[in-house]
Order: structure tokens, then sequence, then C-alpha cells
């Protein structure tokens, strides 16, 4: 993996200068016009939010039955992606809505449960960084019971007229906006995948350092 | 041998509970000091607005219940009688459940006086279907003491954990708030929708066990130091 970072870096860097392109040459769409392009950017995002926090819970479970504090490393980098990827979508939800339904916000049943699965993930944070000792189990616990309310949440909230285009719309795409749209998906994966291994093995590198200091401090 | 422990724990809470009566005391004029704060902001020319009674009644109880919820494991953290219990050659899961009968019986007694206050102060018809309305309330009130009793329980140990307990806390028991709420709501209606009201029940009931078979099954390894 270590021998592999300079040239996954490198793809991601191609990737992402590249997408400016082909979003700009991804045909318009008939009614939103230019406003439809954040859509390339929107909802690669919520795959990879998402994604994100189905891996912290899991890696939440993990440490939680198993005490194994690799999953503890990997749970808190996949949390604090899920809080940036979600704060992407999150602003980029709002600027399209504006422009597409005239209002910034509307309590729908996607906007909602997406809104309420990033407040657990900075709840899931905020525990970590103030809970002192023993936070990690506090926030291993906040995961998985945030990972089991997902589906409570999304049907008491699925109740209200739900306007936002379902996950159906993407077989539906014209093959000229497809392409982008895949493209997109594969570079905010692929930089997902990255920013969770750097991020993880910086974790591991601390408790490295903490573990080395409380030898020395032995000695 | 788990239901003795569970009700040995809970009927020390109680025992504790009775001789100084102060969560319930407190709780229960926090719960009304509640529902008049809402009062000045839903209330407009004298009358309160659509839906109103109910979403004040379950906001009430939520917050009341963090409090209550606080107190209690407070009142355990005083002279480690947390860790004495722990110690004790028990289940762990049952001393879970009997801290959770506790609260759920403590914040019932909360509601039978908040409930009818509300139903007086905002007009809610609350005798549209009482056994309807009892049980959403008792399966609201159990999943969101389900949920509050495992957090309070492994927040004891933690530092700032007054602010932790709601943060933790609100935004995995939103489905309760919600179901709570809106079939609530349905059962004030002028004509009470029963179908409706009946489902929330269901979804209520479902969340209550999940959430109770997640708690007891996480409760060991979490409060294990």
């Amino acid at each position: 993996m270590k021998k592999g970072y300079p040239l996954f870096v490198l793809l991601a860097v191609v990737l992402f200068s590249v997408a400016p392109i082909m979003v700009a040459r991804a045909p318009y769409e008939a009614t939103m016009g230019l406003v439809q392009k954040i859509f390339y950017y929107h909802v690669p995002s919520a795959m990879v939010m998402f994604l994100s926090a189905f891996i912290c819970g899991i890696a939440s479970a993990v440490y939680l039955f198993k005490a194994r504090p690799e999953a503890d490393r990997i749970a808190a980098a996949a949390a604090e992606l899920t809080v940036v990827f979600g704060l992407i979508v999150l602003v980029t939800g709002p600027l399209w809505a504006r422009k597409a339904w005239g209002v910034w916000w509307q309590w729908d049943a996607r906007l909602t449960s997406t809104l309420l699965m990033w407040m657990i993930f900075v709840a899931y944070l905020l525990v970590r960084r103030f809970g002192g000792p023993g936070a990690e189990k506090l926030g291993a616990a906040m995961a998985v019971f945030g990972m089991a309310n997902v589906p409570f949440v999304y049907v008491s909230v699925n109740i209200w007229r739900t306007i936002h285009p379902t996950t159906r719309v993407v077989p539906t795409l014209s093959p000229g906006m497809r392409g982008p749209f895949w493209f997109c998906v594969i570079a905010f994966m692929l930089l997902f995948g990255l920013l969770l291994a750097v991020r993880a093995r910086l974790e591991q590198r601390r408790a490295d350092v903490e573990h080395l200091y409380l030898i020395a401090g032995e000695e | 041998m788990f239901l003795k422990v569970a009700w040995l724990v809970m009927r020390k809470d109680l025992t504790v509970e009775v001789r100084s009566r102060e969560i319930v005391y407190t709780t229960v004029f926090f719960a009304v000091a509640c529902v008049l704060v809402f009062a000045f902001a839903l209330v407009k020319e004298g009358r309160p607005l659509e839906d109103a009674a109910a979403g004040i009644m379950w906001i009430s109880v939520a917050f009341a219940g963090t409090l209550a919820l606080g107190r209690t494991f407070e009142r355990e953290r005083h002279s480690e009688t947390l860790r004495a219990l722990m110690l004790a050659p028990v289940s762990r899961p049952a001393i879970y459940v009997g801290k959770l009968l506790g609260i759920v019986l403590l914040l019932l007694i909360v509601e039978a006086v908040l409930v009818p206050l509300v139903g007086l102060l905002f007009h809610a018809p609350i005798w549209n279907r009482p056994l309807l309305l009892i049980a959403l309330l008792v399966s609201g009130t159990v999943g969101f003491s389900a949920v509050g009793t495992l957090f309070a329980a492994m927040l004891v140990r933690a530092r700032s954990r007054d602010v932790m307990l709601p943060i933790l806390l609100y935004p995995i028991t939103i489905p309760v708030i919600i179901a709570g709420v809106r079939g609530t709501a349905a059962l004030f209606e002028p004509v009470p929708a029963v179908d409706l009201a009946q489902m929330w029940l269901a979804l209520l009931a479902f969340f209550d066990v999940v959430f109770v078979t997640l708690s007891l099954w996480t409760f060991e390894p979490l409060m294990t130091e």
C-alpha cells in the first residue's frame, strides 16, 4: 500500500482535473440547464458519504465486540470523512434546490434523513474529541446505534411527501450524462479510499508514538 | 434470576427515589416549565397552532427525560455505586433492564401529570382514544429510555457528560419523537385518524424491540473497563 500512494495520488489528481472538462462537455438538462451540473458532484459525494458511514458502523461494531484497535482507527477515519463528504452534500444540495424547487431547504425524507445521519457522525466526532478517557467506546456505540437508526429515520420521515429524485434516476440518465457521472463517481471513490488510508495510518502512527512514550517513561 | 436482578435494581432505584422524591419533583416541574415556554412560542391569539399540543407534549417528555437520566446516573456516580453494581456477580444486561424499568416508571409518572395538563391548556382531546394514547406514550417512553439508559450509563465515567448526553441521545431518538408526535397528533384530530396512529405505534414498537436488543447486546462490552 505504501508504495502505491504516489501512484494513486497522481491518478486522483488526473481524475479531478479531467472531471470539470467532462462535466462541462456533458449535455444540458432540458428544464434545469446549467444548475443541473451540480449533480456530478452532489450525487458522488452522497454515495461516498453513505459508504463511509457504513464502513464506520461496521468498523465500530468490530471494535466494540472484538476490541481490535485497528478497527477503531478505521472507524475514526471513516467518521471524519462522512462528515466532510456530508458537508459537500449538504452545501451543494441547497444550492441546487434553490434553483430547482425555489427554496433552499425542503423538509423531505431524503434531506431530513441525510441531515440526521450527518448529525449522528458529528456527534460521534464530538464525543471522541471531548468525551475524555474511554471516548472511543462511546463513539463506537454511537456509530453502531446510528447505523441501526438509519432505516427508522428513513421510514419515519418518508411519510412526508418526497420530492427529491430517487436513485432510480441514475439508470435513466441520457448517455451523454452517464459517462461524466460515473467518471465523477470513480474519482470521488478513489479520493475517499486514499483519504481513508492516509487518515487511518496517521491514527496508527499516533498510537505508535504514544506507545513509545509509555515505554520511554517506564525506563 | 435475570428478572429477579432486574426487579431488585429497579426496587433499589425506586426506594432511593421515594425517600428523597428529588427526581420526580424536579423533573415534573421542569416538564411543566417546558410546556409554558413552548406555549409562548406556539399560541397565537389565544389559540394553539395546529398539532402544537402533541409536539409540546413530546418535546417536554424528551427534555425532562434527559434531565431524569442525567440525575439518576449522577446519583450512581456518588460513592461509585455504579461500579459496585457492576462488580456484583450478576448478568450485566439484567442491571441494564433494572435501570431501564426505573427510568420508564419515573417518566410515566411525569407523563401522568404532563399529559392532562397539556390537554387542559391546549384544548387537546386526550380522551379521544385513551388506550391508544397510553400505548403511544408507553412505547415512546420505552424507546427513548432504552437508548438513554445505555448512553447515560456509559457516560458516567466521561468528562462533560451533561453536554454529551443530549448530543448523543437526540439524533438517535429522532424517530421516537417523529412517531410520537405524528401519532399523537393523529389522535388529537377532531375525527381521530386511528389507523395512522396505529401505524406510528407499530413503528415505535419495532424501534423498541431493535434498540432494547441492541442495548442488551452492547451493554456488556461498553461497561467493561
